[in-house]
């Protein structure tokens, strides 16, 4: 049993670390047609501000300057480099890809390959007895987190007028244009909000892995990726949930199966939803 | 003349879709824009509207236009009703509305009074209304605001024929009050609002008039747009 506690509070907190990042992809996806690979240097960019600011100014300015530093590198990378290729996919995916080769080569030459220790908060490195399982307490810090993210997305996307552009925009970029409404401007801020939440999931992943390194952003998304198609392009609530999905299958799978079936099951599971659904849980691209 | 349009050009996908379109519309009524299917009228409104990149002049109430970013087009008075309606099918009927409004004071009241249907159905997803209801957001977003021109593509198709004499009233009343460059394969819709009329063919406008000397002649109906009788 307290395996199983154990098991699941794991899955959830990795589940959160895929919905930070994959919420952002899927919503500059579904909205600005964009291929992003690049959206792993948000994260490893947030975690590495982060990483720097601790020493000099304490954890609790450091935490916002990372999230800041994902989302300033999201809005500049729409700027300069996304916008002037939104008639051009293929070069778009190529520029993408090429920036996080290079991110994470500038990344090496700055701070070098090996990873580095990362702050946490005390209580952080605390457990917490459930039942007859010791749960460490950084997990709780993630599933909050992730929580909290998800409802005020939610409120922004039903509330706001950007959060209708945004909504509208996935449906029919060309409609929305055609209504009298710039957006190009809301492209700039799925990137902005992708941004932040990517560097929000670069601290948090550097807190519960204990250490960063230049690669860790572009690990973790692919499996951000491989939850954007399962739940859906274009919609929030779809990636949260298939985020639970891949995070659980993945730990079970992970400690129950032979060493890496966890990530076998995980690209099983992809293959059998795009059987099936083919457009992803969440089968229209609502950003409910 | 609202809208100017001299020899624009159209090239899609490696063909060439409108081979220098040439008309003009007055400041006022209906215009009809007519034409068989595939012949370019959709694009044509698309390449006014910038959706499509085109070469040739647009002058929209003076100004030179191509070029210019849509929604800017759009912001300066120009309503567009495409075809197929576009509205946005996970967003209710409220909010599809409210996406629309471009100014500090929309004019609900016209809309609720013309389609008091759409108060009703405010909660409503727009991807589950019928067809003539998401055909009223589809013109209701336009009534919203305050426009120098509409352009409206085939607001009838596809529906049942007491829809058609409702769309075809509310459009009558509209035109009152803003010019409309209409889209319509419906003839009798045509006869009952249609002025003047621009009929294409093969990339090019074959024949601009009035609309009842185009209807009213069977044997020029039919060359031009190959029905037998309107
Ligand atoms: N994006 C595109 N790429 C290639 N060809 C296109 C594209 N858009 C339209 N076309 C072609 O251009 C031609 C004109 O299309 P358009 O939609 O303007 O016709 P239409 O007069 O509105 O027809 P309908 O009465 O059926 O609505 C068609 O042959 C169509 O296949
Ligand atoms: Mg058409």
């Amino acid at each position: 049993m307290s395996t199983v506690i154990l098991l699941t509070l794991t899955g959830l907190g990795l589940a959160a670390l895929y919905f930070l990042i994959a919420s952002g992809l899927s919503l500059v996806f579904g909205l600005a047609g964009v291929l992003n690979f690049a959206h792993g240097l948000f994260l490893s960019v947030g975690a590495y501000a982060t990483w720097w600011a601790e020493p000099h100014w304490g954890l609790a300015v450091a935490v916002p300057v990372g999230i800041a530093a994902g989302a300033a590198t999201g809005a500049l990378v729409e700027v300069v480099l996304i916008r002037p290729l939104y008639k051009r996919p293929t070069e778009q995916v190529l520029v993408t890809v090429g920036l996080s080769l290079a991110g994470v080569a500038l990344l090496q030459s700055v701070w070098g390959a090996d990873p580095r220790t990362f702050p946490r908060p005390a209580w952080a490195s605390e457990v917490t007895t459930i039942g007859s399982a010791q749960v460490p307490d950084d997990r709780f810090l993630l599933i909050g987190t992730a929580v909290v993210v998800l409802l005020a997305l939610l409120t922004f996307l039903h509330r706001t007028r950007y959060g209708l552009i945004i909504r509208a925009g996935v449906e029919n970029r060309d409609m929305v244009s055609a209504l009298g409404i710039d957006v190009r401007r809301a492209f700039t801020l799925v990137f902005t909000i992708g941004g932040a939440l990517a560097g929000t999931a670069g601290v948090l992943g550097g807190m519960y892995f204990g250490s960063v390194s230049p690669g860790q952003g572009a690990s973790l998304l692919i499996f951000a990726f491989i939850v954007v198609v399962i739940g859906g392009l274009g919609s929030v609530t779809g990636s949260a949930v298939a985020a639970v999905v891949v995070g659980l299958l993945q730990q079970f799978v992970n400690y129950y199966g032979a060493a890496g079936a966890g990530d076998v099951s995980v690209v099983a599971l992809l293959a059998l939803v795009l059987l099936l659904r083919p457009s992803g849980l969440a089968r229209t691209a609502v950003t409910a | 003349m609202i809208l100017r349009v001299r020899d624009l050009s159209v090239r899609l996908g490696g063909s060439h879709i409108l081979q220098g379109v040439t008309f003009d519309v007055p400041p006022s009524g209906v215009t009809a824009l007519l034409g068989r299917n595939g012949v370019g009228k959709t694009t044509t409104l698309r390449a006014v509207l910038g959706e499509v990149p085109a070469t040739g002049s647009v002058e929209f109430g003076g100004d030179p236009v191509l070029g210019r970013p849509t929604h800017k087009l759009v912001r300066s008075g120009l309503g567009y009703v495409p075809e197929d309606r576009c509205v946005f099918g996970g967003l209710t009927v409220a909010e599809n509305l409210r996406l629309a409004v471009r100014g500090a004071d929309p004019d609900y009241d016209t809309v609720h009074e013309l389609f008091p249907e759409l108060r009703a159905r405010a909660g409503q997803r727009a991807g589950t209304l019928s067809g003539g209801q998401q055909q009223m957001v589809a013109i209701a977003r336009v009534l919203l605001n305050r426009n120098r021109l509409l352009l409206v593509d085939e607001p009838t198709k596809g529906l049942a024929p007491a829809v058609v004499s409702a769309v075809a009233a509310v459009l009558s009343r509209v035109a009152e009050q803003v010019p409309i460059l209409l889209v319509e394969q419906n003839l009798a819709v045509v006869r009952r609002l249609a002025a003047g009329a621009v009929v294409l063919e093969a990339g090019q406008v074959a024949w601009t008039g009035a609309a009842s000397d185009l209807l009213g002649d069977a044997g020029r109906t039919r060359t031009l747009l190959g029905v037998g009788r309107a």
